[in-house]
């Protein structure tokens, strides 16, 4: 008997159809991962398993048998027994997932007393048990800390540990590391192989990183708007792919190790920032976000800036279009000592939702800098603004719609349309595809790239994702804690690495290769043990 | 400045910072008016000698801020009063002399004080119990008739004037069904169980009004935890319904809570002026009301000082018994 | 190019208010208790807008005295039955004086709408001055202005209505004192709300965009920040009307704010205590005018609260269970956006 068995599974929420015909199964011990875009019914499927849409006007068909019991015959009595103890879930945000007011320790305590019925010390010591067996350091001492105490890998580590505390037969990971930095992930990821190893549990693992999913199980389902696309075996998988949208999804996934094409980049420089410091907060709270970073911009380039959180990549980025005022340091703008904002240095953003003013139509917004330019002539306004949306791929019948009526990608397309309003000559990517799916990623980066040499523009791409910076940088710079360490043109930092720390990251870059990941794997418990 | 000593620091600082604020905004408010201080202060039968005498002890041919530190260090230091005869010292905390009744404005509040602390304790314990019960139970039976009877009687609680629901309970309770008398203030050290009697039906006008926004305060944030993606693990990990909304959801209402009730007990100290006139209770309100009508203008000063320093206290310690309950905000 | 060009079902679309005002109007429509309070407030406008009409077709007005109509020797209970109802007096007649109840019944929904209204007017400009002045300020304007913005929180409206009710000349037209000093009291939780909202949307990204537009700070304070605090500002103004209708009323009551011969229930209710044998609907006329009035301006608050934001539904629990449904789901989706923007790391939003 299977530990999973899906038959056929539907999910709908009113009108829509999330999910839609599923089937798989998932032996003791193996390890499956479901693989999908934004919308592709993945996360539903995951809560199904538990029954979680029990009681949420969802609507669900089809058979599901997890661990020997018929969770769409259960009765709430038995669904509660099965979750947790049975089967355990991991979810996405590790610090959201905790409830912020109890001890860690507590509150593994209360999951497992549900399902043993035991003592409370009994309880609190098998919460010591789980937390030491994941890797926290002094568990006896840190399971009193509440959540907000642990760092967001320690966190993710103590959501495991409160799976692991009943010793569940099948543990569902929903996105375990999507908000994690590349070399926690690869730590969490590690820690999950590890755990299966010596546990034997089954994993089903649901992620939007066909990396991720190389480096952790066996088997893979491919999944697109509620349906399968295909399934296998990893390797035959992602090796030899059967479908086109399986294709066409990993050629949209960045290679952290294919060199790129180099632009047409010449002498001239734009923007030259030298000895940049920022500083926040006050007394003995102050600290340098970025300190004493000084790089410069070529005509036609693109510079690349990788950083973890918190290495003051998204500071730097607004510190050289002017939205931010250095504590020290100078940016200089073809040779002038700039304060300020310039319209020719221009900004693309993370966020796509908070980019956009909702309240004004995407053509008003891409207009902006027209009308502060001083144009009044509206029919000109109007012919520039639908000849930029279409320059990005969107259509000039598009001026009048709202930011809500957009997608993500092409929310990101009427923010580079606003940017190359102002006639540019630099541009400060600041994440620009983060959030972005994997194959619209694609889209937009090869956007940039074209707006690239036809303008002749300047781009800082500022991202955390290594491959994405390699994919369209010449030259690339590592922030580490506020500061450059190590910068040089891409193929030389990727490739020949100096830096421990670019060494480190790049050793946790998810390989799409199941074999290349084991041996990346051998290769950072060598540089963990080193 | 560390932990929790740096906190209670920080925050004591604050609370004096206030309570200085206050006294300032204060002695502009009634003080800076264009009308004759001296004349309002002293009161309308006062002879010209009298208000000549007022306006030398308010030291108003001197700048405004020489006069404002006259009146704090009245506060602070103690003060004396000449009544043209006599000299009587106003020792400190000082808030003056009340002309019209010869009386010192601080023995009047004390002997109301009592009064409102006993009106209003009762009553705390009595909105927390029906508030805070009412808002658990219809979240517990959210989405049954339960949570809609709760609900709808939560909102006429909350739209009734609190002097109409204190008239219809008098008038229905002593008037026609003649089940209590109506009250009477009776000391506490006099006769405990007739103070208690005597004050039932004030405290249950006062709870009842009061208890509808702590249910309301309640409901809302406990719903608003059941959403945060906590509660899903919880969910996810089998942990049963009554644990979730009894344990995580009523956590996150505390602090709301807390805050809520500092609020309305540091104004009801003061503030219960309706419920205090309505049963005929001589309490810190009533005695506001009075001053008010007479236009006994040191009264009310030293009123509002006291009350805004109930208020400001009350804060004060709902924000420590808030940092005691999460310590997050110790860091931030 | 595979991504599609039609507009997409953006699980946000629902909560941003892009299309605002018609989106608006839909969802307070599908409230059916929100409607009906919107009806019943609506009525209470045009009574206390046409009470002059209205008295008018009685034929009585709300300040002549009916000396024949009270019986001075039973203490001035109104003669005649039921307080004195009779075609003439649709309501009967006050006792004491026999001034009409019906007229000031109709004149008292004036004074207490007009001064709700006009307070919460006040209320909104103070709040949104200090709330805007102090997010946009530097650091000791902000200081300053917090620091006195949480005094005005924390003040009791009814001591200090009272306080300063006592040295302002018995001259000054009552109405309007009692609607300056409510609004100049209490405008502190709206400024608080203001200053939180500004920071947000100064924070985001759309208004770093207008700069490096080339756009001035007063510019962008007018289209982006503005246009942005209008949700939140509504919604508390929503909630504040029905507490300062409470608030005339009481201190009416009191017999401070609106002094006769100007009607005001609360003042009306003021000798309820003494008469209501006599004559039961001089206490459950006004009171019952009170409740009905506040319950229905707070329904319809608590409906336009959760139109401008849907996540609000779940927490008032107002609408159908399905729409509350459809509300936490937007909810998690939100919440999932702001998690996935607030990390630098690539976080995917997964639609429930």
């Amino acid at each position: 008997m299977s530990l999973v068995q899906v038959t056929d599974l539907t999910v709908e929420f009113g009108a829509l159809r999330a999910v839609d015909g599923l089937s798989f199964r998932l032996e003791r011990g193996a390890a499956l991962a479901l693989v999908g875009e934004s919308g592709s019914g993945k996360s539903t499927v995951a809560s199904a398993l538990l029954g979680l849409h029990h009681g949420t006007g969802a609507r669900v068909g089809g058979s599901i048998d997890v661990a020997g019991i018929d969770v769409q015959a259960a009765s709430d009595g038995e669904l509660r027994r099965l979750r947790g103890a049975k089967a355990a879930m991991v979810f996405q945000d590790p610090l959201s997932s905790l409830d912020p007011y109890y001890a860690i320790g507590d509150q593994i305590a209360e999951v497992h007393r549900v399902h043993t019925r035991g003592s409370r010390r009994a309880a609190r010591a098998r919460a010591v048990e789980v937390l030491d067996r994941v890797g926290i350091p002094d568990a006896p001492r840190r399971s009193r800390s509440r959540p907000h105490e642990f760092s967001g890998g320690m966190r993710q580590r103590a959501l495991i540990a409160m799976a692991l505390a009943c010793e569940p037969d099948l543990l569902i990971a929903d996105e375990p590391t999507t908000a994690l930095d590349v070399t926690v992930q690869a730590q969490i990821l590690d820690l999950l192989h590890t755990l299966r190893e010596e546990t034997g549990m089954g994993l089903l693992l649901v992620t939007h990183d066909v990396g991720v999913a190389a480096e952790s199980v066996d088997q893979v389902l491919v999944m697109r708007h509620g349906r399968e696309v295909e399934q296998g075996p990893v390797a035959a998988v992602l090796g030899a792919p059967a479908q086109p949208y399986t294709r066409e999804l990993l050629s949209a996934v960045p290679r952290v190790d294919a060199a790129r094409a180099p632009s047409a980049a010449s002498d001239e420089v734009v923007l030259e920032a030298t000895g940049l410091r920022r500083e926040f907060g006050r007394g003995k709270r102050a600290f340098a976000a970025v300190d004493d970073v000084s790089l410069t911009v070529r005509r036609g380039e693109t510079l690349g800036i990788v950083g973890e959180s918190g290495s003051g990549k998204t500071t730097l980025g607004r510190m050289l279009v002017g939205l931010l005022e250095p504590t020290a340091g100078e940016v200089r703008y073809e040779g002038h000592a700039r304060v300020g904002v310039r319209p020719t240095v221009q900004m693309v953003f993370q966020d796509p939702v908070s980019s956009l003013n909702p309240r004004r139509s995407v053509g008003e917004s891409i207009a902006d800098p027209l009308r502060a330019r001083g144009e009044h002539d509206e029919g000109r306004i109007r012919g520039r603004v639908i000849e930029l949306l279409e320059r990005v791929g969107l259509e000039g019948a598009h001026y009048d719609r709202y930011p809500h009526e957009f997608s993500g990608g092409q929310r990101q397309r009427v923010g580079i349309a606003r940017a190359l309003a102002a006639d540019p000559r630099v541009i400060v990517c600041d994440e620009p595809v983060s959030a972005l799916d994997v194959t619209t990623q694609a889209q937009v980066v090869a956007l940039l790239g074209e707006l690239q040499r036809e303008l002749g523009l300047a781009l800082v791409f500022v991202a955390h994702d290594l491959a994405v910076v390699r994919q369209v940088s010449d030259r690339v710079a590592v922030m580490r804690h506020g500061r450059v360490v190590e910068t040089g043109p891409a193929d030389e930092v990727y490739d020949n690495p100096q830096d421990p720390y670019t060494r480190q990251l790049l050793a946790a870059v998810p390989a799409l290769d199941p074999e290349a990941a084991a041996r990346r794997r051998a290769v950072r418990r060598e540089l963990a043990s080193a | 400045m560390n932990g929790f000593g740096g906190f209670l620091l920080r925050r004591s600082i604050g609370t004096l910072a206030t309570l200085l604020a206050i006294s300032v905004i204060v002695y502009v408010v009634f003080y800076v008016t264009p009308g004759n201080v001296a004349q309002i202060t002293c009161g309308p039968r006062c002879s010209p000698e009298q208000v000549h005498q007022v306006a030398q002890q308010l030291h108003l041919d001197d700048p405004l801020y020489v006069r404002y530190w006259h009146f704090l260090q009245g506060l602070v230091a103690g003060q004396d009063y000449s009544t043209g005869t006599s000299v009587e010292h106003c020792s400190a905390p000082c808030l003056g002399l009340s002309y019209q009744t010869d009386q010192q404005v601080l023995s009047i509040i004390l002997t109301r004080l009592p009064v409102s602390l006993s009106l209003v304790f009762g009553a705390m314990v009595l909105w927390l119990l029906l508030g805070v019960g009412t808002g658990v139970l219809s979240v517990w039976r959210r989405g049954r008739l339960t949570e809609r009877v709760l609900t709808g009687l939560t909102l006429a609680g909350w739209a009734t004037p609190v002097f109409v629901i204190g008239l219809v309970l008098m008038i229905v309770v002593c008037g026609e069904l003649q089940l209590l008398p109506f009250p009477q203030y009776v000391k506490l050290t006099d006769d405990p169980e007739q103070w208690a009697w005597n004050l039932l039906l004030p405290w249950l006008s006062l709870a009842l009004i009061e208890s509808a926004a702590f249910a309301r305060m309640t409901r809302s944030s406990m719903l608003e935890t059941l959403a945060e993606d906590h509660i899903r693990t919880f969910r996810a990990y089998g942990v049963s319904e009554r644990s979730i909304v009894g344990r995580h959801a009523l956590r996150g209402a505390f602090a709301p809570v807390i805050a809520l009730n500092a609020n309305n007990f540091g104004s009801a100290v003061g503030g219960a002026v309706l419920t205090e006139s309505l049963f005929g209770l001589p309490g810190l309100g009533q005695e506001l009301v009075h001053a008010v009508s007479v236009v006994d203008l040191p009264v009310v000063v030293g009123m509002v000082l006291v009350i805004g320093f109930f208020v400001v206290l009350a804060n004060a310690v709902a924000d420590v018994l808030y940092a005691v309950a999460d310590r997050r905000v110790v860091l931030t | 190019m595979s991504e599609a060009l039609v507009a997409t079902r953006a699980p946000e679309a629902s909560a941003s208010g892009a299309s605002g005002a018609r989106q608006f109007w839909r969802r307070l429509r599908t409230q059916r208790a929100a409607t009906v309070a919107a009806g019943i407030v609506a009525l209470l406008v045009l009574v206390a807008l046409a009470a002059p009409l209205l008295t008018a077709l009685e034929g009585q007005d709300p300040t002549t005295y009916h000396p024949s109509l009270i019986d001075s020797a039973r203490g001035g209970v109104p003669t005649g039955s039921l307080g004195g109802i009779s075609g003439h007096h649709w309501l009967g007649v006050e006792p004491q004086t026999g001034r009409d109840l019906f007229a000031r019944l109709v004149y008292g929904a004036r004074v207490s709408l007009g001064v709700a209204f006009s307070a919460t007017v006040i209320q909104v400009l103070l709040g949104l001055l200090v709330g805007v002045a102090a997010a946009l300020g530097g650091r000791w304007t902000d200081q300053l202005l917090s620091r006195i913005t949480d005094i005005f929180v924390a003040l009791p409206l009814m001591v200090m209505s009272l306080a300063l009710l006592a040295i302002v000349p018995q001259s000054f037209p009552r109405p309007v004192l009692v609607t300056l000093v409510i609004g100049f009291i209490s405008w502190g939780s709206i400024a608080k709300i203001v200053r939180a909202q500004t920071l947000t949307l100064k924070g985001l990204d759309y208004v770093a965009a207008a700069r490096l537009s080339g756009w001035g700070a007063w510019r962008i304070a007018r289209r982006e920040l503005l246009p942005g605090l209008a949700a939140p500002v509504i919604t508390y103004a929503s909630i504040l009307i029905p507490v300062n209708i409470s608030a005339e009323a009481a201190l009416s009551f009191l017999g401070i704010g609106v002094k006769p011969p100007t009607p005001s229930w609360g003042q009306m209710l003021t000798a309820a205590d003494v008469w209501y044998q006599a004559a039961p609907q001089y206490l459950l006329l006004p009171a019952g005018a009170l409740f009905v009035t506040v319950l229905a301006l707070t329904v319809l608050g608590d409906g336009v609260r959760t139109a401008l934001d849907p996540r609000a539904a779940s927490r008032l629990g107002v609408g159908t269970g399905r729409r509350r449904e459809a509300a936490t789901t937007a909810n998690a989706t939100t919440a999932a956006a702001s998690s996935a923007s607030a990390s630098s790391a690539s976080a995917k939003e997964e639609s429930a």
